[in-house]
């Protein structure tokens, strides 16, 4: 089992780098992995989108895709990609330390 | 008396009733099947019209020759599914009670989705294949069109039939080739996706055969709206491309019906079990074929393996047992590859398509993976299969879960 180590605390990753447990996360794991990833300083508005994302996983059981961030969360998609460019399902989940969203067949 | 109520007379529903009218029309049963069109439509079907390969009247038969005798059929629009109540609601105060539901009430697409996807353009250099409108509109644009750049899009994941859009592309580039215009036609085929196909091995090889066709691929670009003033479509990221002729696949989303009772997820689609196919808020509410959220392609073979799933399952549950989880996203495609020949690929929730031969290990006649003459015959036979077996729910020679044998491992 791969393992990384982000601010301080060691956490278990799948090979692309997802938490494998979201309990294991906390927000100075959020700050450095989108530091990781090029992110840079997080926003308030990345912390309503990572926020919107791990509740609703916890009530859903599901990622929510980038339609239910926009129907439920209230952000527009155009939004997300401005704050998660390049493939914002994916990088908002690795941040908000939820696994790979489900690809779709 | 004992009633079931089957939502939508398309390939699952009708499938649904032919399996199992006959084995509740003797045990008390009442069956009824409500669909607000009257025409069925062989949606494989729709993907050859642009092509003048099929034209209409090869993709379309009335509704009601397939439904067995002894069911119910009810032409009506559903005004609503109150499944607390057990209780659907059609035109006219109608009102239909029942002890189980099946829902089979499909997808459509939506382009309205997109902005400006359904601006004056719509139907004149836009087109979609998925509805007989669009892919008859093609057909008569096809025919005068004399080149420039044609862009296949999809919008976004998932969509009906995922093997539709390259079919499409590789047809475009054998028919433009017979016109003798293929040298004044680009093709560029721009999706979501990472790569040509979701699954790996499949995405490698289909890959491979759009650069040998001369088909540029453009992964991972989501569209936020399209200029049909400037011919272009736009990114959610900015990234801009042009087009003269623009194919589009919409988004896909349940129906209306389901979104508005409040039992579809963000794109309308049912949450479902992925494994008995019964409903996940209510146990005597069923779903099949492209209803469901299932991550399983949402296409006729599926439908057709969740049939015999959900057909055991329901005699179970009508008898006090507990369902089996026995769905494995089996799902079955042949790929129309342009000049004669066909693809075919055989995978579910967790195996992905592999190469070998099918449906007799080692023997076919079809191959997986692989582009043969025999693959190209499979899918033109298979419109024979459908109206004259698959409908009619009689057992088809293939396992309704997916087998490994006669594949070969990577």
């Amino acid at each position: 089992m791969a393992t990384k180590t982000y601010a301080g605390k060691t956490v278990e990753v799948d090979d692309e780098g997802f938490l494998k447990n979201m309990d294991d996360w906390n927000e100075d794991i959020a700050k450095e992995i989108a530091g990781e990833i090029g992110l840079g300083e997080l926003t308030e508005m990345h912390w309503k989108v990572i926020n919107f994302m791990r509740n609703d996983f916890k009530e859903k059981g599901q990622i929510p895709t980038i339609r239910r961030m926009k129907n439920a969360g209230g952000v527009p998609t155009k939004d997300l990609y401005d704050l998660f460019p390049g493939g914002p399902a994916k990088k908002a989940a690795l941040v908000a330390g939820l696994g790979k969203p489900q690809g779709c067949v | 008396m004992k009633k079931l109520v089957i939502l939508g007379g398309g390939t699952a529903g009708t499938m649904m009733a032919n399996k199992l009218v006959p084995v509740l029309g003797e045990k008390d049963w009442q069956i009824t099947i409500v669909d607000q069109d009257e025409t069925h439509y062989y949606q494989p079907g729709f993907l050859f019209i642009p092509f003048g390969i099929y034209t209409i009247d090869d993709v379309r038969k009335p509704r009601r020759d397939y439904y067995p005798s002894g069911v119910e059929v009810v032409i009506s629009n559903i005004e609503g599914i109150l499944p607390d109540e057990n209780k659907v609601k059609l035109a006219n105060n109608k009102v239909l009670q029942y002890d189980y539901l099946i829902i089979a009430t499909g997808s459509r697409i939506v382009p309205d989705e997109t902005d400006g996807l359904k601006n004056g353009a719509w139907h004149q250099n836009i087109f979609d294949f998925y509805t007989p409108e669009g892919a008859q509109a093609l057909a008569n644009h096809l025919k005068f069109w004399e080149g420039g750049k044609m862009v296949v899009n999809i919008v976004e994941m998932p969509i009906k039939c995922p093997v539709a859009p390259l079919e499409f592309v590789f047809l475009a580039d054998w028919w433009f080739t017979e016109q003798g215009i293929r040298d004044k036609v680009e093709i560029e085929y721009v999706t979501p996706l990472p790569g040509a196909f979701t699954k790996p091995i499949a995405s490698k090889f289909l890959g491979e055969f759009l650069n040998k066709k001369n088909i540029h691929l453009t992964a991972d670009f989501s569209v936020g709206r399209v200029d049909s003033d400037k011919n272009k479509i736009v990114s959610w990221d900015e990234k801009e491309i042009d087009y003269d002729l623009l194919v589009t696949i919409p988004t896909n989303m349940g129906s209306q019906i389901i979104i508005d009772s409040g039992l579809g997820d963000d794109l309308g689609f049912i949450p479902t079990d992925p494994n008995t196919l019964i409903s996940k808020q209510y146990e005597n509410v069923f779903v099949l074929g492209d209803a469901t959220d299932l991550p399983s392609s949402k296409a006729g073979s599926v439908a057709h393996f969740e049939a015999d799933i959900l057909y055991d399952n329901f005699l179970r549950v009508i008898e006090g047992r507990k369902p089996e989880p026995k769905f494995d996203g089996h799902a079955n495609c042949f790929i129309e590859s342009g000049f004669g020949k066909g693809i075919l690929i055989d995978f579910n929730y967790d195996v992905e398509p592999l190469p070998g031969k099918f449906p007799l290990p080692g023997v076919g006649p079809f191959s997986l993976l692989q582009e043969t003459r025999m693959n190209h015959w499979g899918k033109m036979m298979f419109r024979w299969v459908y109206w004259n077996l698959l409908l009619k729910g009689a057992e088809m020679p293939i396992e309704a879960q997916m087998t490994m044998a006669g594949k070969k491992g990577q």
